[in-house]
């Protein structure tokens, strides 16, 4: 019987240059979906949780989910999944665009990737055709440079690579594809680097949609998805108008917008940073990744040429967060960050966090080499992101290891805003209470798409709760969370959750698949993969008091604007949340792990 | 009273509107003064607390309304 998996696995041994093709055991696949589960799965079974995250004996999983190249809504999405050398844990970053459908087309769920070759190379995949080549030309360029080369190399290839920031192991490097798609958190990146591995092309010359299960099925309810989508006033209309970005007025309005490393939550200026001037001033088109009905990506241009533009927590990482009111500049640093294969949202807050180092005197005039990090110099955005992206300059090289690491060094660990040592996204904590503990408990630390919780607390979806209350905020996170494990374990895009919910993904998965999932049953694999992925975290050395945030969180309520006063209440949240979870001191229980199968 | 507009709900408006605040006054009555249908307002902040449409309003309070918007 047909399903949407290839039941293949690709393991490529760049050690000894060897490549083998695996089966992948279905009912393991089944019992985690695919994606972030399936490949936290597969990791954990091959990898010792205390290895060293860039060391020859990590691995990396890079793989779909059982909807990824199925012709329905979104489907697209693929994980890289491994130790992050940023976090010491489990780290799992999401991208989309079209190569993990490709890889699909190709035969392959996944591909592991072990060893280290001694020398630069890359690998290409032409369907059952694989073959480790020199990248010695490759080595050092951007992350466009080189996608556009191997595009020349191999005609019809979806190029997946690194950049410099990769190859030069900073710690929060990205893997990107089709240039400006990134698996951006946690310092995946660096790890492929340090496997001395540039690139992974990938050409199908047989297929382009996956086979189903059940492929009337398939299409009865991805044409009630695609409704939903499209009725929906956030995937219909919101995201395609004006993208991520229109939250910029709205998280600013209520207060709850992090300026200048955090020491505000209200920007006056925001408005000339916002999705609606994005759109005004500088969009010249949509973004779609591929079989995506939303396309909530912005095209731009810059000097000419058009290329991705900015979202909104680069927006506001770049822009308020460091001072900054001109979007010419936050363009231009978001496209340096993807030249040099960076996290966005890591590089701009460890460039608020140096700034403030310099505001307060820790950083001297003298380290910034010719530019200083002044708040709202915009010049800075775009060669500090640079020279962190190629580990240039003494200081540039130090604030590649990310914020905690720069702040550290400075004797200053306060500054940065960071959980787990990743830095945090763009809502305010102390203003919007349930975001607070699904920042602190992410498994992959700093983080807002572990649990969106904006979506209840902001936007009132699927329903409004009180942003400053604490309520029943655990329960709503855990569900979220554990709805999302799915979300990303699908391989659907997590923005699909503003029109469908959990019912419509246990039926997209059981047409593709063939399992009987329903609402209960999903959110339990969830579950599973949110234990799993804990349980990592727990073999890697995490401390229990590590589910915690920044100081400036817990102690310093917001100074100016409509949530003056507020202070997180993770104290109050945080024992219900680890007793809805059925965890004790930050783990699961026995009992826990026994009810999930684990 | 300053009502701030975004999103869709600016397009042919401006982006800060002052409308003359009368006893009673709450958001829908605000609404109608300003040609916005209720079904198009998905959030509504009064002083950057979210609120329904039925709240009443003060003189010195500082509205802010946004269509059916998201991200992440
Ligand atoms: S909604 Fe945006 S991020 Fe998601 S698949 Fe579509 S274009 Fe890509």
């Amino acid at each position: 019987m047909a399903t949407s998996y290839c039941g293949k696995i690709l393991r490529i041994n760049l050690s000894n240059k060897t490549c083998r093709v695996e089966e992948l055991d279905l009912e393991l696949a089944e019992k985690f979906i695919g994606g972030r589960g399936l490949g936290t799965k597969l990791y954990m079974d091959e990898v010792c949780p205390t290895v060293d995250a860039l060391s020859p004996e990590n691995k990396v999983v890079i793989i779909s989910g059982p909807l990824t190249g199925t012709a329905t809504p979104t489907g697209c999405r693929y994980m890289v999944v491994t130790k992050s050398p940023l976090t010491g844990m489990i780290a799992s970053s999401n991208s989309g665009g079209k190569w993990g459908a490709v890889l699909k087309y190709a035969g392959y769920d996944a591909i592991i990737l072990e060893g280290k070759a001694e020398t630069p190379c890359y690998v290409n995949i032409v369907d059952d055709k694989v073959e480790l080549l020199d990248a010695a030309h490759l080595w050092g360029t951007t992350v466009e440079t080189c996608k556009h080369t191997l595009e020349e190399a191999h005609k019809g290839a979806s190029v997946l690579n690194i950049g410099p920031a990769g190859e030069t192991l900073s710690l929060v490097a990205a893997v990107m594809n089709e240039g400006e798609r990134a698996a951006g958190r946690s310092g995946v990146g660096a790890v492929v680097g340090s496997k001395n591995l540039k690139a992974i092309c990938v050409t199908a010359t047989t297929r382009s949609v996956m086979p189903v299960y059940d492929t009337e099925a398939l299409k009865a309810v991805t044409s009630k998805c695609m409704a939903k989508i499209k009725e929906n006033g956030v995937t219909g209309a919101g995201l395609p108008t004006y993208g991520t970005a229109v939250l910029v007025n709205i998280i600013n309005q209520v207060g709850a917008y992090p300026t200048r490393n955090w020491q505000h939550s209200y920007d006056e200026n925001a408005d000339a940073t916002s999705g609606e001037t994005l759109k005004e001033k500088h969009l010249v088109k949509n973004g779609f990744c591929h079989r995506c009905p939303i396309g909530c990506g912005r095209i731009v241009e810059i000097d000419g040429k058009h290329v991705g533009g900015p979202e909104y927590e680069t927006i506001w990482g770049f822009g308020s967060n460091c001072g900054i009111t001109d979007l010419e500049y936050i363009n231009r640093a978001n496209l340096m960050c993807n030249e040099m294969g960076n996290d966005t949202i890591s590089v701009s807050c460890t460039i608020a966090a140096a700034m403030e180092l310099y505001q307060k005197g820790y950083i001297k005039e003298e380290e910034c080499e010719g530019v200083p990090l002044i708040w709202g110099n915009g010049e800075a955005i775009v060669v500090w992101t640079e020279r962190m992206g190629r580990g240039e300059t003494a200081l540039g090289k130090l604030m590649a290891q990310g914020s905690h690491r720069l702040c550290e060094h400075y004797g200053h660990p306060e500054i940065a805003m960071v959980v787990k040592k990743q830095e945090l996204p763009a809502y305010d904590a102390r203003g919007i209470q349930g975001i607070g503990i699904t920042y602190a408990t992410s498994n992959r630390g700093g983080c807002h798409v572990r649990g969106y919780m904006i979506a209840p607390e902001i936007l009132g979806s699927p329903e409004a709760l009180e942003r400053t209350a604490i309520d029943d905020k655990h329960v709503w996170a855990k569900i979220f969370q554990d709805l999302t494990a799915v979300i990303d374990s699908s391989g659907l895009c997590l923005f699909t959750s503003f029109a469908l919910g959990a019912a419509e993904y246990a039926e997209l998965i059981n047409a593709a698949t063939g399992t009987n999932y329903d609402v209960n049953s999903l959110l339990e694999a969830g579950e599973r993969v949110y234990n799993l992925e804990r349980v990592f975290n727990q073999k890697a050395g995490m401390d229990p008091s590590e589910d915690t945030l920044p100081k400036r969180l817990l102690e310093e309520p917001i100074a100016h604007g409509v949530s003056k006063g507020h202070l997180s209440r993770l104290d109050e949240m945080l024992p219900k949340y680890y007793e809805a979870r059925g965890w004790e001191n930050a783990f699961p229980t026995q009992a826990t792990l026994e009810r999930l199968g684990l | 009273m300053e009502v701030r507009l975004f999103a869709t709900l600016r397009e042919k408006r401006e982006k800060v509107v002052d409308v003359p605040w009368t006893p009673g006054l709450d958001g829908y009555a605000l609404l109608g003064t300003l040609g916005i249908a209720p079904e198009d307002v998905a959030i509504f902040l009064i002083n950057g607390v979210h609120h329904r449409l039925d709240a009443p309003l003060n003189a010195e309070d500082v509205v802010a309304l946004f269509p059916p918007v998201g991200g992440g």
